[in-house]
């Protein structure tokens, strides 16, 4: 099953790899990573996406937990939550499609940020499948780049994943 | 108090007591060897190389419990310990060390004797720092013992760029009494609710185990282990780490389990409905096949690391907590409850137990005219009086240690399990010797694994430490000997040397004693007078069995109750029981 990791982590040079390499170390997959620092500097947070049966999704979180460096850690998926995931995309565009493209973007509620005489560049926020949807609504031919920010989330409600 | 960075760390390490540093220099740390020059409180154990100072550091924390110090250069200083931090880190084993780094500001550009030692360490420590500025390095340091010594223990790097320690720059030195880590808070008691619960389980039970590990030994648990063990007159087994935790000549043990157990832990395990596991982490030596572990068994787990706990196997109870208190407060259950486990099952338990006990799994043939490893052992144990020190090196040799020598007190019994690094018992038996000048150490090791850190042997006489070398000369490595005798029909494929040194000379060489033993009847004599020599390290060169296996074995992917045993007297071949 599919994990969205929340980590609370030292912000010290180092501390991703510290993540990164646990993961290949133990053999897991990590399908995306995020990372910026938080409003306490000294603290970043980290959101990682990961899949696998109970039992390694266990031994995810327990090895992270392990890690000097990692403050605290929530899996998402034990809650309700909300992810988004930001995404850029570069469209070949002509006369003859430019219309149609931008009334795909509207119809996702993706903003076109840049044009030039042959392109658009989309800006687009939402579930990763959302954004997958996207994609497979425009022309293979059509697309020249895309760029994704791999997702990041937050729990519903009160509850607050801080030190 | 104003000082430069290689007086503060030689003064954090007073303030944290520390009495041995096992180091070598190098440019990178001259200046810190400088530090070093200007005092004797604490004392440089100058190795011959890197390993040796990663082991005999490690030893000589496995032995009194307290963090381990290695000191050496950047570069290739640092890449030659890896192999002893490594080692320190799989049997979780307090230890600090301090590396070396080129200038803060050349960092990164391929500078002489520059590698990215945090980089390369980071996976076998349990942490590591990079000390960017000089005034972070006291508390550094003190994060550093502190991290290394609780919860789990485990080997922690301080990599001190060589501008850090520069001379001319001093700042106010102030240790810290302790410190406090948002990221670090290591659990001590267990969960009340689970050990009520686990306790509950005890009293149920009507075929339980004991199996304890290497944890005890770290968490100074076995005064607690055995109260509870004698309390409810369970059968008790140890991993090769646990040895000592619960002594070994009491009644209720039945030896080490796993791989190389005896057939009765192993029966035992396998039996069982109920194991209470103690600061053991289920490894595959132990588990064997893990579809078919103990498949009738509910399971207790404590440990300190809730990463250890269900990892290879699920367990019913984990309880997360240091072994000594939580054993402590299942001993006050025990105590207030009025149940108690059902003592005709426990009879009739301890009679299946027996009867496993009288295969005399260990039996070997002892009107041989050539050794027997483990007859040396056995006559070791007697010379000694069962109290001596034992470290080991890697292969059979181990194997008949942890069988025939009986080890009643904890940390008397180092050797390297998780990794199984040959090379480590000499420079161990160094680091032991220093800890306690004043007990017998001996080094039980192999023909093979001895010439891995065979230098040392120089070490141990620059700082007369006289240890016994019990050198188990099979001419074969005869660990990887036996599995391709068992698995790959006998094809020795590089597992012999032809051309072995004279042993008796090196170690003359060396300024030490040699000694050859040909001749079953001459293995005590030769012990004791090698025991009597006890202001001089002697080399004892045993010439054992070649042909001679260690059993029981489990195979790699057996089960408990699928092991291989000796053949019996004049059969054609091994036995299969279960
Ligand atoms: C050639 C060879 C053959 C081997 N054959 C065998 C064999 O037959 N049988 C065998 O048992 N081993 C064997 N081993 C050793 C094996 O590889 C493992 O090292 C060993 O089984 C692990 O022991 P352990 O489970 O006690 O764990 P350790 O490595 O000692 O780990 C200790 C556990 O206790 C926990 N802990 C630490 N401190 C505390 C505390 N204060 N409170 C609570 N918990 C704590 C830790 O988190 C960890 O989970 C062999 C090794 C070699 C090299
Ligand atoms: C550094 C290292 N390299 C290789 C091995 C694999 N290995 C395990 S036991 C062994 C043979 C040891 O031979 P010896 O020291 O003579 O001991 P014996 O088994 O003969 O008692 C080898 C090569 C190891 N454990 N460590
Ligand atoms: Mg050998």
């Amino acid at each position: 099953m599919r994990h969205i990791i929340s980590i609370l982590i030292e912000n010290e040079s180092g501390a991703l790899s510290r993540v990164s390499g646990l993961f290949s170390a133990r053999g897991y997959n990590i399908e995306s990573l995020t990372v910026a620092p938080t409003e306490d500097p000294s603290l970043s947070r980290m959101t990682l996406v990961t899949r696998g049966n109970d039992q390694i999704i266990e031994q995810i979180t327990k090895q992270l937990n392990k890690l000097v460096d990692v403050v605290k850690l929530n899996d998402l998926a034990e809650s309700v939550h909300i992810e988004r995931e930001l995404m850029l995309v570069k469209i070949r565009t002509t006369e003859g499609t430019r219309e149609e493209v931008k009334s795909l973007s509207d119809i996702f509620r993706g903003k076109i940020i840049d044009v030039t005489p042959n392109t658009y560049v989309v800006e687009m926020t939402g579930p990763s499948d959302k954004l997958d949807a996207f994609i497979n609504a425009l022309s293979e031919e059509s697309i020249v780049e895309v760029v994704r920010s791999g997702p990041t989330g937050i729990a519903r409600g009160e509850k607050g994943l801080q030190v | 108090m104003e000082l430069n960075g290689g007086e503060i760390i030689v003064q954090c390490l007073k303030d944290e007591g520390v009495e041995y540093i096992f180091g070598y220099p190098g440019g990178a740390v001259l200046h810190l060897y400088d530090a070093i020059f200007h005092q004797d409180d604490v004392k440089h154990i100058l190795v011959r190389h890197e390993q040796g100072a990663t082991h005999s550091a490690d030893a000589y924390a496995r032995a009194t419990g307290k963090p381990g110090v290695v000191l050496v250069t950047s570069g290739p200083g640092a890449t030659n310990a890896v192999t002893g931090i490594a080692t320190a880190y799989m049997d979780s084993i307090p230890m600090v060390i301090i590396s070396g780094q080129v200038p803060s500001p050349v960092i990164g550009s391929d500078a002489f004797q520059e590698v990215d030692t945090v980089g390369i360490t980071r996976p076998c420590v349990k942490h590591n720092f990079l000390v960017k500025d000089v005034t972070d390095l006291a508390e550094t340091m003190k994060k550093a013992f502190h991290v290394a010594s609780t919860g789990r223990p485990g080997p922690v790097l301080v990599d001190v760029p060589k501008d850090i320690t520069d001379p001319n720059i001093k700042v106010p030195y102030h240790y810290p009494e302790a410190v406090n880590m948002r990221s670090y808070n290591p659990a001590v008691t267990g969960h009340k609710g689970q050990i009520k619960k686990a306790v509950d389980m005890l009293m149920e039970a009507q075929r339980p185990v004991i199996y304890s590990g290497g944890g005890v030994v770290l968490g100074e648990g076995s005064a607690e282990l055995r109260e509870l063990t004698q309390m409810l007159n369970f059968p008790i087994t140890n991993t090769l780490m646990g040895l000592g935790a619960y002594p070994a000549t009491d009644r209720q043990f039945i030896g080490m389990l796993g791989m190389h157990g005896t057939y009765e832990a192993n029966m035992t395990m396998h039996e069982s409905d109920l194991i209470l596991a103690v600061g053991a982490r289920f490894d595959d030596r132990v588990t064997g096949k893990l579809t078919e572990f103990c498949p009738n068994s509910k399971i207790v787990h404590i440990d300190v690391d809730p990463a250890s706990i269900s990892k290879t196997v699920t367990v019913d109870v984990p309880i997360v907590g240091q072994v000594k208190p939580v054993l402590q407060q299942m001993i006050d259950l025990v105590r207030e409850s009025k149940q108690r486990p059902s003592e005709d099952a426990l009879q009739a338990w301890w009679g299946r137990i027996n009867q496993w006990r009288e295969i005399n799994c260990l039996d070997y043939d002892r009107n041989s005219d050539i050794i027997k490893p483990q007859y040396v052992v056995e006559q070791l144990y007697e010379v000694t009086g069962g109290d001596a020190f034992i470290t080991s090196d890697v292969g059979q040799h181990q194997m008949y240690a942890a069988q025939f020598y009986h080890f009643d007190k904890p940390r008397r019994w180092i050797n390297s399990g998780g990794l199984g690094t040959m090379g480590f018992g000499l420079p161990a038996a160094i680091g032991v010797k220093l800890a306690h000048p004043d007990s017998e150490v001996a080094c039980i090791t192999g023909e093979a694994s001895i010439q891995m850190c065979i230098q040392e042997l120089s070490t141990a006489l620059q700082y007369n430490t006289p240890v016994k070398v019990i050198n188990l000369n099979n001419r074969y490595m005869g660990m990887v000997r036996q599995w391709q005798e068992f698995t790959y029909e006998s094809r020795y494929s590089q597992s012999y040397m032809d051309t072995l040194p004279d042993f008796v000379k090196l170690a003359e060489a060396y300024g030490h004693v040699g000694m050859l033993i040909e001749k079953p009847a001459d293995v005590k004599p030769a012990l004791e007078e090698a025991f009597a020599m006890k202001e001089r390290t002697v080399f004892l060169d045993f010439i054992t069995d070649r042909t001679e296996n260690v059993y029981p074995m489990i195979e790699a992917g057996k089960a408990h109750n699928d092991m291989k045993l000796r053949r019996a007297p004049g059969a054609p071949v091994d036995r299969e029981l279960s």
